[in-house]
């Protein structure tokens, strides 16, 4: 029998014994009598550690999936390849145990990190400055939004594109509620926003417009234009973006967003419970003092020697309490130890491999179910990894669900968003499908209709 | 005690902001010895926009230094006139120059009595005495 904790029975006494206490009892004596419970829910005995392993295993296996599932799901979060030394570089006690870098003298090792990671975040959507991450793409757009309407005192209204996904867009609303902002949504058609939809919302009133690119549904939006367009009106311009599209599509920097923002899970994170999760904060140089989040800055010790820091700390809470651009006080930082590690492993030709494989599986996809004939491509515009499909004959819960126990994951149901979107669902192609697994699907599909 | 610099013709503040009076015109800055307390490393400073109106005690402006950011407090009540936008991109201005070239803004006070709370330069040199200690 293996205990669990790592004192025995003969510590505990001498520890006590050493601070003056008769037992563990009287360690809580300065709580009133009146306020303990003396009842407690009856629990089953303690297990043992295989028969614990075994009881959680048992209750993993009722997940609906096998082991055997192959992912065509996206949505936000995504099943990309995770080359063995993120998990073996980060999984180090130094990195998984480490606490907030506040203290330069002993935190090299980790602020050397997230200025890595900052400087390849920057290289790879081509803007201006990074913060050292934040905890997901949702908070970090709120963050970006609540900074934009801080430039622009006096106006109030923030376009929304409707064909970004509706939970950032959900997560926007949940922080605008303290804020006197009003959130305006520019309706889409054929999977992309119009300029029309832009320019007939776009006033002197306009804080800022978001876009992601690609899109919810997969589709690229018309990211020069819109830029031209809200900077002619003298609002800022923010895009949410996905990192791994970058090796292929014209980053955020070449289409002039003041603010860019990313779902940094993507980078070497598995889609577990949802995600690992990681904020990409991006920005024009000129909002540095109102950034965010952590800044890792370089610097040279008394001795002349390169060291990292924490730098322009005013701007957070612990100095400038309420008057602090933001109150996060913590972020995922491991996760962006894993990214800093996965886009060192894969370089800028590895993105473009990644990318452009991503984008050629998408097409065959697209072109194998086409051909079927009993599936519905809705949107007709480019797309990068994963694309909308129409069932014709009605229920894509049941399909999706039609398809798990055969090993296909496919999804989300685009119809539980908006009913525009009914009937649709999304087929996403990461780089690590491969063409026998996408014949299998395509046959899987013909066999549901 | 350390000598600072402390014009005679000027008001000071208990927050170590000075004013300069000229009728109903006033200039803030902040003094000498609050440059020093910042290790004279000003890195960041916020001004408000021209037409503002501010009350007497409200805080104007931050400045900020590496360590800490402090807030910029008027001692009048009255409306902005002037902001010394140059020191926002050459915050080190304040620390040079505190009660000429680091001048932050003028307002033009509604109340001239709103003053009576202010030190003349020997009161302050003396609540300075006080605070060192």
């Amino acid at each position: 029998m293996i205990p669990y904790l790592c004192s025995t029975e003969e510590e505990q006494k001498k520890m006590l014994a050493e601070i003056g206490a008769a037992s563990l009892e009287d360690l809580f004596h300065s709580i009133p009598r009146e306020l303990m419970t003396h009842t407690f829910p009856v629990l089953p005995p303690a297990l043992r550690e295989y028969e614990l392993l075994r009881e959680i295993r048992n209750i993993a296996g009722r997940n609906g999936i096998s082991p055997k599932s192959v992912s065509f799901m996206g949505g936000g979060v995504y099943e990309h390849f995770i080359p063995s030394i993120v998990p073996a570089l980060a999984g180090r006690a130094e990195f998984v145990t480490s606490y907030t870098p506040y203290h330069p003298e002993a935190s090299q090792g980790n602020l050397q990190v997230f200025f890595e990671y900052q400087s390849l975040i920057t290289r790879l959507l081509e803007m201006d400055i990074s913060n050292a991450s934040m905890y997901d793409v949702a908070t970090a757009l709120a963050e970006g939004v609540i900074m934009a309407a801080g430039q622009m005192s006096g106006r109030k209204r923030c376009l929304v594109a409707e064909t970004m996904h509706p939970f950032y867009r959900d997560v926007l609303a949940t922080y605008m509620k303290n804020f006197d902002l009003e959130l305006v949504i520019l309706k889409s058609t054929g999977g992309i926003v119009p300029l029309a939809s832009l320019e007939k919302e776009l006033d002197d009133q306009t804080v800022c417009a978001v876009y992601q690119h690609p899109n919810f549904l997969g589709c690229l939006e018309n990211m020069n234009a819109a830029s031209e367009r809200i900077h002619a009106s003298g609002a800022l311009f923010l895009s949410v973006v996905d990192p791994i599209s970058l090796g292929l599509l014209s980053p955020p920097g070449q289409y002039h967003a003041d603010i860019a923002v990313a779902e940094g899970q993507c980078l070497g994170m598995p889609p577990w419970f949802g995600g690992e999760t990681l904020g990409i904060f991006t920005c024009k140089k000129e909002f540095m003092r109102k950034m965010p989040g952590r800044l890792v800055g370089l610097t040279t010790d008394t001795r002349g020697k390169r060291g990292f820091v924490l730098t322009l700390q005013t701007r957070e809470q612990h100095i400038r309490r309420e008057k602090a651009t933001s109150n996060i006080c913590t972020n995922h930082a491991l996760n962006a130890i894993k990214a800093t590690i996965y886009l060192s492993a894969m370089g800028p030709s590895g993105m473009k491999e990644i990318a452009q494989t991503c984008y050629a599986n998408a097409q065959y996809a697209l072109s194998q179910i086409k051909q079927l004939g009993k599936y519905h491509i809705p949107f007709e515009g480019p797309v990068f990894k994963e694309f909308a499909v129409k069932a014709r004959n009605g229920n894509v819960p049941e399909l999706i669900q039609a398809l798990a126990p055969k090993g296909f994951l496919v999804g989300p149901d685009l119809g539980a968003f908006l009913p525009e979107w009914k009937n649709c669902f999304l087929i996403c192609t990461t780089e690590i499908r491969n063409r026998k697994e996408i014949d299998e699907l395509v046959k899987a599909l013909n066999a549901l209709s | 005690m350390m000598q600072y610099e402390i014009p005679d013709d000027l008001l000071y503040a208990k927050t170590h902001e000075w004013a300069r009076v000229d009728n109903l015109d006033v200039t803030l800055g902040i003094t000498s010895y609050a440059v020093e307390q910042m290790d004279k490393e000003i890195v960041n400073i916020e001004l408000p926009e021209k037409g503002r109106i501010v009350a007497k005690g409200e805080s104007f402006g931050v400045v900020d230094s590496v360590k800490a950011a402090f807030d910029l407090y008027s001692p009048v009540n009255g409306e902005v006139t002037a902001v010394n936008k140059s020191i926002l991109n050459q915050p080190e201005m304040v620390a040079n120059a505190p009660y000429t070239e680091g001048w932050m803004i003028k307002i033009r006070m509604s109340n001239a009595h709103d003053l009576d709370d202010l030190m003349k330069s020997e009161k302050y040199k003396t609540f300075l005495e006080s605070e060192e200690h």
